[in-house]
């Protein structure tokens, strides 16, 4: 499997504190990875620094076939190559409706000429249709993103994610704030998703985890501490050591 | 502009409607066309408070809707008013000249006919020749040119600088005053080229038109509603569709606009450019119905006053934008006017032509600490439409971001 994210070396520091410390990651084309890890591990930080949102001291992040590097990229470029991502707290456009929250996120042209003169497709209003009942939130359109629950932000936040059509998602803590059903249907979209592309999520709950089925990646103060399936990681007495005999 | 676009913005139809139904009131009730009710001088303050109108749209498409507040607008509207001044004193001199010198025996030559006006023009500054800056005074077309190229220029270099290194907030705030400040005391000096602290003056006459002001006032407040018309409508367009939603976004939250893909910065830019455009015709606009222009009217607490109106209007909302303007302007005009009877308390009388500010600072305090969302949140009693109950919480996690009470259900 050819790796379509590479992250090696990376070091971040805020005021004298490490909070990636040499970390190193890798990723395939279509694969579903989950991360876990203490509070203050880093994993947020490992998604800024993917995002372009933190700029590590030290350190690589290549990209895709052509292996450029992200790091010289602004937070919209990266972007545009290709990288979705969801925030640990909901963040939608509260002002705004669901369907725009969604017309904003879907693939197209992102220059400010061609968006000025965009009038939605009825092809994209159909796309737009089409994931908003796959979110649950059919119902909701013309609702404003601010009225809707906690757990349906989430869902609007992972519709505008797949509306992206990226290649990588990066996913922080989704399920968060949902009921059980909530979390299996969250679940089977993620792992519907990593068949065609990359997905990266963060997670603290086990079962959640255990239901992805997928490599687990253990990071600890700002590096990885153990990666391989659930059970080996769970296994490894340094897991239990930091994370899960707490 | 397809038939959708109307028939999801009825606002900007009503706007349209009661813009036409005022401007032809005034007219038939006009000293020059109509039937004398209204004087050719309220007529000017009328037509000049729709000038005012269209930079509150613009400020409002600025600060309202992408969360960019501004306090350097009156600057492009000053230089708009420039730039169309020079051409009307270069013509009005010229012509002036050319019919004194029109006596002489010989007949004069070029260059002491334009030798002549530059005495004329520059005499109050103590010279006698045309600077660099005045190249293209003789033609009123590339005056024109110049009234939405020389602001649109000034914002597109102001604002890449300031966008480009991610200065938002207070600091912007704060960068775009230093700019006004900095235009204004440069326009002062008598070496600035455009006569310091005498300012461009006698604009009211229009080269070679023998109509009286009465009927020149009619005509710019037709220019100047048709100016507003159109600027409202390429607001509203503006807003209407997906670019709306991505300055809205930035106003809101402009991080997570930069995580979907859209390049920030660029944006801003072109909202703040364009906005000094419209800002730059509207100042066009005024400056021939005011008469005169010096570097007073770009002070920085001009473009403060703006940020007030629309706040007081409501912010977010262009027919807000534009109702705050007048009404505060209109108001404005009639305290410190005179005509407001001074109150005597016995002790102290307070004359308004003092006291007027004070009371807009009150009143600017009041409507944003209890009534954020202005005179156009009246609209929304009459439609029936509520803020959202959100506890308090802003519809963003940015300074900029719209609170509780300014959004709608
Ligand atoms: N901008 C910043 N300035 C200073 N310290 C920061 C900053 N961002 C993160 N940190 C610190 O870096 C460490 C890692 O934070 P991070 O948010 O990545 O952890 P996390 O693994 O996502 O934790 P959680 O499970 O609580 O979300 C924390 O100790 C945090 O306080
Ligand atoms: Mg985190």
């Amino acid at each position: 499997m050819s790796t379509l994210l590479e992250v090696s070396g990376v070091s971040v520091t805020f005021d004298g504190f490490r909070a990636i410390n040499n970390l190193s990651f890798q990723i395939g084309n279509a694969e579903l990875r989950a991360v876990i890890g203490p509070n203050g591990a880093g994993k947020t930080t490992f998604m800024d620094i993917v995002t372009g949102k933190t700029r590590p001291d030290e350190g690589r992040v290549i990209w895709g076939e052509k292996s450029v590097s992200l790091l010289r990229m602004s937070e919209a470029k990266i972007a545009q190559a290709g990288i979705g991502r969801k925030f640990q707290k909901p963040t939608v456009f509260e002002d705004q409706t669901v369907q725009e929250n969604l017309l904003m996120a879907l693939k197209n042209k992102r220059g400010w000429l061609g968006v000025l003169f965009y009038r939605p497709s009825a092809d994209d209003l159909d796309k737009v249709a089409d994931l908003a009942s796959e979110i649950g939130l059919k119902d909701e359109l013309t609702r404003k993103s601010g009225e809707l629950s906690h757990g349906q932000k989430q869902w609007l936040e992972i519709g505008m994610l797949l509306a992206q059509e990226p290649r990588l998602l990066l996913v922080d803590e989704p399920a968060a704030g949902m009921t059980p059903q909530e979390r299996e249907h969250t679940t089977d979209l993620l792992v519907q998703a990593a068949k065609t592309r990359a997905v990266v999520v963060v997670e603290h709950d086990m079962e959640f985890v255990r239901r992805l089925n997928c490599k687990v990646t253990v990071l600890h103060e700002g590096s990885v501490l153990a990666e391989g399936s659930l059970d080996h990681v769970t296994s490894n007495q340094d897991v239990i050591d930091v994370y899960l005999g707490r | 502009m397809d038939r959708s676009f109307v028939a999801q913005n009825p606002s900007v139809l009503v706007f349209l409607a009661i813009l036409s139904l005022f401007t032809l009131g005034v007219t038939i009730l006009s000293e020059g066309v109509g039937i004398g009710v209204i004087s050719t001088s309220f007529v000017k303050t009328l037509g000049k408070t729709l000038c005012l109108g269209l930079i509150a749209v613009a400020m409002d498409l600025v600060w309202g809707f992408t969360g960019i507040l501004s306090l350097g607008h009156f600057a492009f509207f000053g230089l708009g008013g420039y730039m169309i001044g020079m051409w009307l004193m270069y013509e009005r001199t010229r012509l002036i000249v050319v019919d004194s010198l029109a006596q002489a025996e010989i007949p004069p030559t070029s260059t002491e006919v334009v030798d002549a006006i530059a005495t004329q023009v520059f005499g109050v500054v103590g010279s006698s020749e045309f600077p660099l800056i005045w190249a293209f005074s003789h033609s009123l077309t590339l005056q024109l040119i110049l009234v939405v190229l020389v602001p649109g220029l000034l914002a597109l270099i102001f604002g890449w600088l300031a966008f480009r290194s991610r200065v938002t907030g207070v600091y912007l705030s704060i960068l775009t005053q230093a700019m006004t400040l900095a235009l204004a005391l440069y326009l002062f000096q008598n070496d600035s080229g455009l006569r310091g602290n005498n300012g461009l003056s006698g604009l009211q006459n229009l080269p070679g038109v023998t109509a009286s002001q009465d009927v020149v006032s009619i005509w710019f407040l037709w220019a100047s509603a048709l100016a507003l018309g159109l600027g409202y409508m390429l607001a509203a367009w503006v807003v209407s569709g997906k670019f709306g939603s991505v300055i809205r976004g930035i106003r809101d939250n402009e991080a997570r606009v930069r995580f979907l893909g859209y390049s920030v910065e660029v944006y801003k830019l072109a909202v703040f450019t364009l906005t000094a455009c419209i800002a730059a015709v509207a100042g066009a606009l005024y400056y021939p119905q005011a008469g005169i222009i010096n570097p007073e009217e770009m002070a920085p607490i001009a473009s403060i006053y703006l940020a007030v109106w629309v706040a007081i209007g409501g912010r977010g909302r262009l027919y807000g934008a534009v109702i705050g303007a007048a009404f505060v302007s209109l108001l404005s005009t009639w305290f410190t006017g005179g005509q407001v009877p001074d109150i005597p308390l016995g002790f102290y009388t307070i004359k308004w032509v003092d006291w007027w500010q004070v009371l807009l600072g009150v009143s600017f305090v009041l409507v944003t600490l209890f009534a954020p969302q202005g005179i156009g949140g009246l609209f929304d009693l009459w439609t029936n439409r509520h803020a959202p109950q959100r506890h308090g919480a802003a519809l963003g996690p940015d300074e900029s971001a719209l609170r509780e009470k300014e959004a709608t259900e």
